[in-house]
């Protein structure tokens, strides 16, 4: 029987990503098509647009118990809506910078343009964020102390 | 100060006479010299109670939305921070600039009752101020205070003049200042992620949740606020969650960014002392820095810059601290 006290849990961390349909979605679609292998904690939430993510999804993500949050679109120029994204990334560059001035690491966010075809790309995006995140470790300060499991 | 009130009063006695404004928006006398609220005089007669002095802190721009819809004109003693705030609420077509009559008059600055209190001054009388100098009167006798002490917060790194003016009542010359006002901003961002979370952590678990920052905030002029809204799970206070004043400080602050037109409002009003200031000018400062200088409020029309976008913005993750990495 194992010792329940002694066994050491290795951190696997929480990762939401938001995906817009058109791009990154299908760029995900097709890593897995590929068979490209991307960490199996990354959990994608499709979105119509980049643009679409509100900054409270952000933090609800780290409420909820998130140690790393990605936002993914299609490259900027590429937009199916044609100008989403140019505003995704104004927001996001406030919004990251803000979050890193309370104290919320800037490495635990991030902002990447994957295309459709980019499925390779879609899977080092996230191996590396997934790697940088454990890195970094559990996220503390913006997680809802209720939704935390008993330990 | 005394002579300025008396150009005001005289000023609203015969706006209200003439029947050329409904009513006119101003401070009102309160218990002490140090706690007027602003109010609205709709006759001669109520203007009896009319005071402008070195405690008329409050902005009056916000009360235009209500005021600028009803019949009639109105008229309003706006200083110069106030003009950004009223810029900003025309430009949002919060208020109807037609119905408005805009009276700039001077400041010089504005005083805090806790600062003057907290240099061991009570039952303040009377204040009476020479350049730097400020004599308090008081039960207990006469003190001479420092001015920029005793400043509010947000004058302490004021730099606005008027930008907008149907007529002004100025009678003397504001000492030219040269501040950073972003040097507090500045101090937060050398510290280490820990150290920061720590000083956000202790300053916002003092919040209460009283909602006096989104009430006396003029970019906050939404009809129906994501807050009041009983599905958002951040309506209120839980007293259990100590994330929950953090969610509702970094969304409030996001959602005035590039509109805010650092009028410090929020932290004035902060029954805690929060300073809240510091998380607006946080935007304001990486703003300036990534997408060019950009004052809200300073005219009336034009895109912010969350509205807009250049195609060569930079990416986030290169940006660090309003500059590029």
């Amino acid at each position: 029987m194992q010792d329940v006290t002694t066994e050491k849990k290795e951190f696997t961390p929480n990762i939401v990503a938001f995906c817009c349909n058109w791009c990154s979605y299908a760029g995900a679609d097709l890593a897995g098509s590929s068979r490209l292998s991307y960490p199996a904690n990354v959990k994608i939430i499709r979105v119509p647009c980049s643009c679409r993510v509100n900054p409270t999804f952000v933090l609800k993500a780290f409420q909820q118990g998130a140690d790393g949050v990605i936002l993914c679109g299609c490259h900027p120029g590429d937009c199916h809506y044609v100008t989403g994204n140019y505003y995704t990334r104004r927001r996001m560059a406030l919004l990251f910078n803000f979050l890193n001035y309370m104290g919320i690491e800037k490495e635990r966010t991030r902002v990447e343009w994957v295309s459709a075809a980019e499925g390779q790309k879609f899977s080092a995006v996230m191996n590396d964020f997934v790697k940088t995140v454990t890195e970094l470790g559990e996220n503390k300060r913006l997680t809802d102390l209720r939704v935390k499991e008993g330990e | 100060m005394k002579d300025v009130e008396l150009k005001m009063l005289e000023r609203a006695k015969a706006l209200l006479e003439s029947g050329e404004v409904a009513r006119v928006i101003g401070w009102k006398k309160g218990e002490f010299i140090y706690d007027p609220a602003p109010a609205s005089f709709e006759t001669v007669d109520e203007l009896k109670d009319f005071v402008y002095n070195w405690f008329c802190g409050a902005n009056l721009s916000k009360y235009l939305i209500q005021a600028s819809k009803k019949e009639g004109k109105t008229a309003v003693f706006l200083k110069p921070c106030d003009t950004y705030s009223f810029n900003q609420l025309v430009k949002e077509h919060r208020v109807k600039r037609e119905n408005i009559h805009v009276i700039a008059v001077e400041c010089l600055g504005k005083f805090d009752v806790a600062k003057i209190k907290a240099q061991g001054v009570s039952s303040i009388v009377d204040v009476e101020v020479q350049n730097k100098e400020v004599k308090v009167k008081s039960f207990g006798g006469e003190t001479v205070l420092n001015k920029p002490e005793i400043l509010l917060t947000k004058c302490e790194t004021c730099q606005k003049t008027h930008q907008v003016k149907d007529e002004e009542i100025i009678l003397h010359d504001r000492p030219e200042r040269d501040v950073n006002r972003f040097a507090e901003v500045e101090k937060l961002e050398a510290m280490t992620p820990d150290e920061r979370f720590a000083f956000w952590r202790e300053q916002l678990q003092k919040c209460i949740r009283c909602n006096a920052c989104r009430n006396v905030c003029p970019a906050c002029s939404c009809v129906k606020c994501v807050f009041d809204n009983p599905a958002s799970g951040i309506a209120a206070k839980a007293n259990d969650d100590k994330f929950e004043e953090q969610l509702f400080h970094i969304i409030r602050a996001f959602h005035v960014a590039g509109r805010c037109t650092d009028c410090g409002e929020c932290s004035r009003v902060c029954p805690q002392n929060i300073p809240l200031h510091l998380l607006n000018r946080k935007f304001i400062k990486d703003i300036d820095g990534l997408y060019g200088e950009y004052q809200a409020g300073e005219t009336d029309e034009g895109k912010t810059p969350l509205t807009s976008y250049t195609e060569n913005d930079i990416e986030p993750t290169d940006a660090v601290n309003g500059e590029a990495k």
